[in-house]
């Protein structure tokens, strides 16, 4: 490989052999106690998701890498795109119809990724600007999510692969009652439909919280290997504590002080906050995205903290049920001004600087 | 137990220093064992040494040995230039070959001025001058020293020595020494393996700096836990010495000055401020041995302990090395068997640059050279863009943002690189091991540093030209204004002299014509009278004669060469007519000139003889009015130049020369005027002596003209010669022309008068 | 107050009129007394233009230096006619005043890569003194008839001094890169985003 200029290299001459690829890798790996716990309570549905991103994602970005005149393979090797990819299906609903899939994944790539610049260039998390523009586009289809296996009435079953295929590819009317024993609310979205009733007894009315442990079937073991997955990241150094930690604490601490005790105007437990919805996959998947988040610790800080409150106040007094999506991207505009004044004090100064700031 | 090691070992444990965590820093794997296997060898002495003028950072040292010189061992060859300099030492005996470029241990990979010393084989030392008990001398003493000895830093940034040890004698209260034995890059042995060797000595270096520095509280041997060979061997020589060993985890780059005095003593250095501004020296372990050998043996910085390792080595060691050993010497002595595309590298992998020539010598601050296999150090995969992963900030010693710099650097943001603490980079190279897009980070802040530097000096030298030209434009408009006052004041005062003249000339009017008449003759005859001598007259008329000939000549000439149909700048009609004009007008001088040489041949002599008559005759009244007349006349005539006058000078000199004739003419006014009452005294002067006096005089004149042809030969051949002088001393063309064409003149007649000598 | 209520129900049209006259006259008079209060001496915004032009006087842009120049951009005309500060200097201009950046006209020269001096080859100068009264930043030095010298460190590289030359002595000899002024350059492109541009 010829060197870049003519000089000879600058040191350092070794490097500790992590690549960007690697880094994407464990990360993709990371996804699977989760992507398990999806695929346990809602079927096929997932995997076809993921199979239908993955694969609008590598075709769009090897097409729009053409276009742009750059090494397909070489920036199809990150595995970059394959990750985006994977965290937008396992975000939208089981067996959405496969144009939504496509259209949601196409958009992240071509769009929020490429249309900036590409890998490293996006201020807007891609995964995250296609699932809301999903989300605003088509609310009936990104809404309808299904009943966890475990609760179904009985006699109800998930759909098998083939059921799932039809599912997903036709919009045959036939089909529609096969629709009417699986689809159900998720804990956020039935939460949000309770009307002055106390929360334990909410909860008692619902198959879905009065089976589940925390915070719904199904949901709580999604987010549970989520943060399985999360803490095996940040074990393994591929990202720090200080945005996701911040997140869910601020989340912890508003989930606290509006839970009331459960009282008929609780805006929900700790518990529901923490462990539904995608606050786990928000926490360790998305707010830890780097290319989009503030960059030094302390503003990582910030940031993480901005996403808890602006998830907590868009699901407690917005119109939608979660809102890790739309807090991320609010976040991700807001990261620019808090790098601005979060810059770390450097050795041998005596305070932080501004971005701007010349001299002390 | 008794009470007295009781409070022994309380007083160590209370002292046991105090180890810091710093930010950052990463954990590569230290690969030191290779190269200490073997101990410490000697490398063989080359035929050729190579010794760069410049092995330390500041100004080169100057030669003081000429090609054919024979040297000793040990001996002074280049002098240092400037306090921040350092001298250079032959390192062994032999004869000076070459003084000039020679490729050096640089990254640039360019040529620089080095001395080339071949061995003769002998090992013949200088005198030297072994220094038996150090703290006998000054510290001033010992700095000399030391800086005689040529000794700069051996860890690597080669900053000479005796600076930063004359703090204390700067005045600066030195309270804590570091001696840097961290060595905290990997491969690198070189300072491990000198405390093993020679742990006496360092320790007797270490003494000797607390003396110059005059006894620091705290001395301190920052050293890393992946050394405890070196630890053990230090810890007998440091009883009952006051010294201390620091012992501290194994992390890169625990070993940058800034870092160790951070995880010393918990300070950070102040953006901008030097270690002795906080009261720590602080200096390599390696530069401690240079200087026990300089004073104690009286040895000068002619050696050092090199690393050679890496798996192209078959042997690795540490070698005892002349400094200006060729490193294909070194490396070939250790087995090195060259690999395709992998370089060598001189320093640690982490900081080191790659070698360009392997002719180039070791200097003062080769610690180590590093020849990797491929398996080793593969080359560096083409770089991918930046995810902002914040890996390189986690492992910034600095606490810099190393992902944000690396975005300002391309986008060239000079100020927001600046903001950023650019500057504040040690270059380390921790964030670019981390960086999994492999960005070579290192190279885009040193590049980026450059840039900044260089726009500053750019901005200086702006700044400066902008001062000058501002000044240059200053100046032109002042001299400009100045011209303009000048042109408009002598305007001024031209119209007013011009109004002065009028209303005199107003006022004379007024007196009766006669008596106009009657002064304007008198002047007239005063000015004939007072003519320069007749020959000068003549000489005059000649001139003038000659020159409205050369001048009717050359004009013809142009006009001819105007009008030739073959000239390149054919003459316009009025330019034509222009010309005839000019010659019409030189024609008609030359006739009138050569109309008054005529009469002035003829009439001299009569003229002159009725002139002296008559003013020897003339009664003292009418000299009286004569003399009124004439200053009256020159009066008026310099008036007349004052008013046209164009230069201050002139003017200056023309009003005083007008005011002395004003009072002249009215001393001379006065005079006449008191004639005119004693009117008695109107006589001609008849004193008999005077008229005879004249008489004589007017014989001698009769009998002097007409000159003999003889003198009239000499009196042109001085003319010539005369004018032949001049003409050497004229640069204007048209001057030129015009002596040239007097002297063809003047050659003619002095033929003419030749040929009348020799045919009287 | 009713009286002002009924003038603006009855006479709407002459109420604003008179609301419009009246906040007229009112910030037409604080404007003028900031115009006062705050005036700014000189034009800062040609000092500012001025700083970014590279000093090198050298009359490229059809103005006898630099300052007139910034003065002339102060005033409408073009940024891009200063060859000796090249692309980057039109970046920043842009940068300062907000508008679009343009390439270099060609018509005012060439952006050259390397930085040059005036170098005087004494043995042919015949002390004329031209060079001298042309350069702009006084960086020539000499008298009539004896040999002249450039000031290297205090030449721009402007040119100007190469024409009035009657012996032609004056090169324009480019700064060379020593090992003391040798500095890492900035890595080239991502290598492979340089193959595709290839390819």
């Amino acid at each position: 490989m010829m060197h870049a200029s003519q000089q000879p290299g600058s040191s350092p001459h070794t490097h500790t052999g992590r690549s960007t690829a690697r880094v994407m890798q464990l990360v993709l790996l990371a996804t699977l106690p989760g992507i398990a716990a999806l695929v346990f309570y809602f079927g096929w549905g997932v995997l076809i998701n993921l199979l239908l991103a993955s694969l609008t994602a590598i075709v769009a970005e090897a097409a729009i890498l053409k276009l742009r005149q750059k090494p397909v393979g070489f920036y199809l090797k990150d595995y970059s795109a394959l990750v985006t990819a994977v965290l937008l299906a396992v975000a939208l609903p089981p067996l959405a119809p496969w144009w939504l899939v496509v259209t949601g994944t196409l958009f992240a790539i071509v769009i929020a990724k490429h249309l900036y610049g590409g890998l490293g260039y996006n201020p807007f998390n891609p995964a995250m600007v296609g699932y809301v523009v999903l989300l605003i586009s088509f609310p009936v289809e990104m809404t309808r999510w299904l009943t966890p296996a475990t609760i179904l009435d009985s006699g109800a079953n998930l759909p098998g692969l083939s059921q799932s295929l039809a599912l997903v590819f036709t919009s045959s009317p036939a089909l529609d009652g096969l629709w009417d024993g699986i689809s159900g609310a998720t804990p956020l979205d039935l939460f949000k439909h309770n009307s002055g009733q106390l929360v334990e007894q909410f909860y008692q009315g619902e198959v879905l919280f009065s089976e589940g442990r925390w915070a719904g079937v199904g949901w709580e073991w999604v987010n549970l290997g989520f943060l399985a997955g999360g803490i095996f990241l940040l074990w393994q150094r591929i990202f720090t504590w200080h945005a996701p930690v911040a997140m869910l604490a601020m989340l912890l601490l508003l989930a606290l002080i509006f839970h009331d005790g459960g009282s008929s105007h609780s805006l929900g437990s700790p518990a529901l906050h923490l462990l539904s919805g995608a606050t786990m996959l928000g926490a360790f998947f998305i707010v830890t995205d780097p290319v989009t988040s503030a960059t030094s610790n302390f503003g990582r800080l910030i940031y993480g903290a901005l996403i808890g409150l602006l998830v907590y106040i868009i699901r407690a007094w917005g119109s939608y049920p979660d809102a890790v999506a739309f807090a991320v991207l609010l976040a991700n505009f807001a990261a620019p001004f808090v790098d601005y004044y979060t810059l770390p004090r450097s050795y041998g100064h005596e305070r932080r600087r501004r971005a701007t700031e010349q001299q002390e | 137990m008794t009470a007295d090691q009781a409070t022994k070992i309380a007083s160590i444990t209370i002292h046991e220093p105090v180890i810091h965590k710093t930010p950052g820093g990463i954990h590569p794997p230290d690969n030191k064992q290779q190269s200490l296997q073997r101990g410490l060898g000697i490398a063989p002495l080359p035929e050729k040494l190579v010794l760069p003028l410049n092995q330390h950072s500041g100004a080169p040292a100057t030669p003081i040995v000429a090609v054919g010189d024979t040297v000793l061992k040990g001996q002074k060859i280049a002098e240092p230039s400037g306090s921040v300099s350092a001298a250079v030492h032959a390192p062994t005996s032999g004869t000076v070959t070459a003084i000039g470029l020679h490729p050096v241990a640089h990254p640039s990979g360019m040529n620089a001025p080095c001395i080339t010393i071949e061995s003769d084989g002998k090992e013949q030392w200088c005198q030297r001058n072994p220094v038996s008990n150090f703290t006998s001398q000054s510290p001033q003493t010992l700095l000399a020293s030391i800086r005689d000895a040529g000794i700069a830093g051996l860890g690597g940034a080669g900053f000479p020595s005796h600076i930063k040890l004359s703090a204390a004698d700067n005045g600066q209260a030195i309270d804590t020494l570091i001696i840097n034995a961290t060595e905290c890059e990997p491969y690198i042995t070189a300072d491990d393996q000198l405390m093993r060797s020679y742990p006496q000595q360092v320790v007797t270096g270490i003494q000797i700096l607390a003396h110059i520095l005059g006894q620091p509280q705290r001395i301190l041997i920052g050293i890393e836990d992946n050394k405890p060979q070196a630890c053990d061997a230090l810890q007998p020589h440091l009883q009952s010495t006051g010294i201390q060993l620091a012992k501290f985890p194994t992390k890169y780059p625990s070993g940058g000055e800034k870092q160790l005095i951070q995880i010393l003593t918990g300070k950070e250095l102040p953006n901008g401020r030097l270690p002795a501004d906080m009261g720590i020296v602080c200096q390599n372990i390696g530069t401690v041995h240079a200087i026990y050998r300089a004073i104690v043996e009286g040895t000068p910085l002619i050696s050092r302990i090199t690393t050679i390792t890496g798996d192209a080595c078959a042997e690795p060691q540490n070698l005892e090395t002349l400094i200006g050993t060729p490193m294909r010497h070194l490396l070939e002595h250790c087995g090195y068997q060259a690999q395709a595309g992998q370089p060598v590298v001189m320093g640690g992998p982490m900081m080191g640059f790659a070698l360009t020539d392997l002719d180039a010598p070791a200097i003062k601050t080769t610690n180590c050279l590093l020849a990797p296999s491929t398996a080793e150090m593969p080359p560096q995969p083409p770089a991918q863009p930046c995810i902002r992963c914040g890996l390189c900030a986690e492992a910034c010693p600095a606490n810099l943002l190393p992902q944000q710099l690396l975005w300002h650097a391309q986008a060239r943001n000079h100020q927001r690189l600046q903001s950023h603490n650019l500057f504040d980079c040690i270059e380390c190279g921790a964030c670019a091991y981390v960086c999994p897009s492999h960005i070579p980070l290192v190279q885009h802040y040193r590049a980026a540093k450059a840039e900044l530097r260089q726009a500053a000096r750019e901005r200086i030298k702006s700044d400066r030209a902008r001062e000058r030209f501002e000044y240059n434009k200053q100046r032109k408009q002042q001299a400009e204004a100045e011209k303009a006052a000048k042109r408009e004041a002598r305007r001024i005062a031209a119209e007013q002299a011009k109004a002065t003249l009028a209303k005199t000339h107003a006022q004379q009017e007024q007196t009766p014509t006669e008596q106009a008449s009657d002064v304007v003759q008198a002047a007239l005859q005063q000015v004939a009278a007072k003519q320069a001598s007749p020959e000068q007259q003549r000489a005059k008329l000649e001139r003038s004669v000659n020159s409205a000939e050369s001048r009717l000549q050359r004009l013809e000439k142009k006009l001819a060469e105007g009008q030739a149909e073959s000239s390149d700048a054919p003459l316009s009609e009025e330019q034509v007519s222009g010309y005839q004009a000019q010659i019409e007008s030189a024609r008609l001088k030359l006739t009138e000139t050569q109309q008054k040489l005529k009469e002035f041949n003829n009439g001299q002599q009569t003229n002159l003889e009725d002139k002296v008559t008559a003013k020897v005759l003339a009664s003292p009244k009418q000299t009286a009015d004569k003399k009124v007349a004439s200053l009256q006349k020159r009066l008026t005539g310099i008036e007349e130049k004052l008013a046209a006058c164009d230069d201050d000078d002139l003017r200056q000199a023309l009003e005083n020369s007008a005011s002395k004739f004003r009072s002249k003419l009215q001393d001379a006014q006065q005079e006449a005027s008191a004639l005119a009452a004693n009117s008695g005294n109107d006589k001609p002067v008849t004193d008999p002596a005077t008229v005879a006096a004249t008489q004589q005089a007017l014989a001698a004149n009769k009998q002097k003209a007409p000159l003999t042809p003889q003198q009239q030969v000499e009196r042109l051949q001085q003319r010539m010669q005369k004018a032949e002088e001049r003409l050497a001393t004229l640069s204007d063309p048209v001057q030129i022309d015009a002596l040239q064409t007097s002297l063809a003149n003047l050659q003619q007649k002095l033929a003419d008068a030749q040929r009348a000598l020799e045919n009287p | 107050m009713d009286r002002l209520y009924d003038m603006v129900a009855q006479e709407p049209l002459l109420a604003a009129l008179y609301a419009l006259v009246g906040l007229a006259i009112l910030f037409g008079g604080i404007l003028g007394f900031a115009a006062v209060r705050y005036k700014v001496e000189g034009d800062p915004i040609v000092d500012q233009i001025d700083e970014l032009l590279p000093q090198t006087q050298c009359g490229q842009c059809g103005h006898p230096g630099c300052r007139p120049y910034a003065e002339a951009i102060a005033n409408g005309e073009a940024i891009n006619h200063c060859p000796p500060g090249g692309q980057d200097t039109i970046d920043a201009l842009a940068n300062l005043l907000g508008v679009e950046s343009i390439p270099l006209d060609a018509e005012h020269g060439e952006e050259s890569d390397v930085a040059t001096v005036a170098y005087i080859r004494e043995d042919e100068c015949i002390g004329c003194t031209k060079c001298i009264q042309a350069c702009p930043v006084d960086a020539i030095l000499g008298a009539a008839k004896l040999m002249h010298t450039v000031i290297a460190d205090e030449c721009t590289g402007c040119d100007l001094c190469v024409e009035p030359c009657p012996v032609d002595c004056i090169d324009m000899i480019p700064v060379t890169t020593t090992i003391d002024t040798w500095s890492w350059q900035r890595p080239g492109l991502i290598a492979t985003d340089r193959q595709g541009e290839v390819a």
